[in-house]
């Protein structure tokens, strides 16, 4: 397949950026997206150009860290996936491909489309987490946990933080991904005792990173490439009802 | 009350006064469609109405100030939420194609500043009788206010009857989305019931829609108050 590419070049964080156009030629259906970048950098540097700086990590779908808006959607057209599991079988031979970066102001450009997603790493530092004073190792299966509940967290601790949620938002809102947390820890035992404060903590470091808030369009559960269900906001919202309206002032 | 302020003013928080302010403001267009419904009985149900309505007194200023206040709220945060929203992504994307958002839930604001124009005609038309002030001043043969000839000459006007009817269509768009959405933002929805609400509060903004559209139209078409004459 031979493909036209327009592509967010951009040198540095105070770089204006802008689209670049390139052909990308003898793209095999079966190479994955990154693949594709991979063969057309190859060139590049052949050509003595820049390559495309991207995030890549695993390239199996479970780190998160690969991160493109393509054709306006993140990840791509395909749903449930990353963009390193994206095989180029989605696209047909003569399209035109646009890929940008993340755009939130809390994810700032780095390079081209390399953006900073460490302000998920300070909302975790705010809350995403138990405390537990360590010992001596308790023996599995102590504290029982109900399997549909295990399932739920489960389900909420399969995201990958990849920030696919902020970029399919039209504000830019992390609350698919901060909800995703909160449930992670909230449906287990071990997580109660810090659990209305971890709710508020959360929330209140979203929103001092500078995330939007929610109109509850959705396309961040259609965007996640882990399929985590928007169902966790409404619960995260319930968790923060209630403790606003518990505990002293 | 510190904890409260603070508790609300987070982007979670104004959500939930979203919703309360925007619920209310919901059950208000289904109040005040079914009241003016009687349009359809005839002009001495309708005048009675009114004037019972009159009749209460300092309660009526009581609802028409509490109504004020709520509208105010709802757009106070409609424009914080807006302010936080457009500061997250300062840099446009050159292709965004929504995924699952359906238009309504994506042109919320507009929908809403296009109400809020027609609220203020609408007040300035039927409450305040500045735009139609000799339609304003008319008496039924009881001394009424005679809001029956009032309504009917207005909406045989085929302008008025129109921006009615465009209104409307902008109202139905914004409470199809806002009506399902106050839940998930209050936390109420769950998966178990989230089709239910959705559906229930869709159909209660397109039943708002329908019956307010009736009104103009019939009157438009002289289905009703044909009898009436300038």
């Amino acid at each position: 397949m031979n493909l036209t590419l327009k592509v967010w070049r951009q040198a540095g964080p105070s770089d204006r950026g802008r689209l670049v156009t390139y052909e990308a030629k003898h793209v095999s259906p079966d190479m994955s997206f990154l693949e594709m970048l991979d063969v057309v950098n190859e060139d590049l540097i052949a050509r003595g150009e820049d390559p495309i700086a991207f995030d890549s990590d695993c390239r199996e779908g479970i780190c998160g860290a690969c991160s493109c808006m393509i054709d306006g959607v993140p990840h791509g057209p395909d749903r449930g996936t990353t963009t390193c599991q994206l095989h180029m079988r989605h696209f047909k031979d003569g399209d035109t491909i646009t890929i940008e970066p993340w755009r939130a102001r809390a994810f700032p450009v780095l390079k081209d489309l390399v953006v900073d997603r460490s302000a998920f790493d300070r909302i975790i530092q705010a809350g995403g987490f138990i405390s537990v004073n360590t010992g001596g190792a308790p023996d599995a299966n102590l504290i029982p946990v109900p399997k549909p509940d295990a399932d739920k967290a489960f389900d909420a601790a399969a995201c990958i933080g990849c920030g696919a949620c902020v970029a399919a938002c039209k504000n830019a809102s992390a609350m698919l991904f901060v909800s995703a947390k909160v449930a992670h820890l909230g449906y287990l035992p071990q997580g109660q005792s810090e659990r209305d404060a971890r709710v508020r903590n959360l929330v209140m470091a979203m929103d001092a990173q500078g995330f939007g808030a929610c109109t509850n369009t959705y396309d961040c559960e259609a965007a996640c490439p882990k399929e985590i269900p928007a169902d966790f906001i409404s619960r995260m919202n319930r968790d923060y009802r209630s403790a606003l309206l518990k505990g002293d002032a | 009350m510190r904890w409260l302020w603070q508790g609300l003013t987070t982007s979670v928080g104004t959500k939930f006064l979203m919703a309360l302010t925007g619920m209310f403001l919901f059950l208000f267009t289904v109040a005040h469609m079914v009241g003016n419904l009687q349009v359809f009985a005839g002009p001495d149900q309708l005048n009675a109405y009114a004037a019972g309505l009159k009749k209460l007194g300092p309660l009526l200023w009581v609802m028409r100030l509490g109504l004020l206040a709520t509208f105010v709220a709802h757009i106070l945060c409609a424009f914080s939420l807006v302010k936080r929203n457009e500061e997250a992504r300062p840099v446009q994307y050159a292709v965004k194609r929504p995924i699952a958002a359906t238009y309504a839930s994506r042109t919320m604001i507009m929908s809403g500043l296009i109400v809020l124009a027609f609220v203020v005609y609408h007040l300035a038309h039927f409450t305040l009788g500045w735009t139609h002030g000799d339609h304003f001043a008319l008496r039924d043969a009881q001394g009424r206010h005679d809001v029956y000839r009032m309504v009917v000459l207005g909406f045989q006007s085929p302008f008025v009857a129109l921006s009615y009817v465009v209104a409307m269509v902008f109202l139905g768009l914004h409470l199809s989305h806002g009506a399902a959405s106050l839940f998930q933002s209050m936390g109420w929805n769950r998966k178990k019931y989230s089709c239910f609400f959705a559906g229930a509060a869709r159909g209660l903004a397109m039943l708002v829609v329908l019956g307010n559209l009736a009104m103009p139209l019939s009157i438009l078409f002289r289905l009703v108050g044909q009898e009436v004459t300038p």
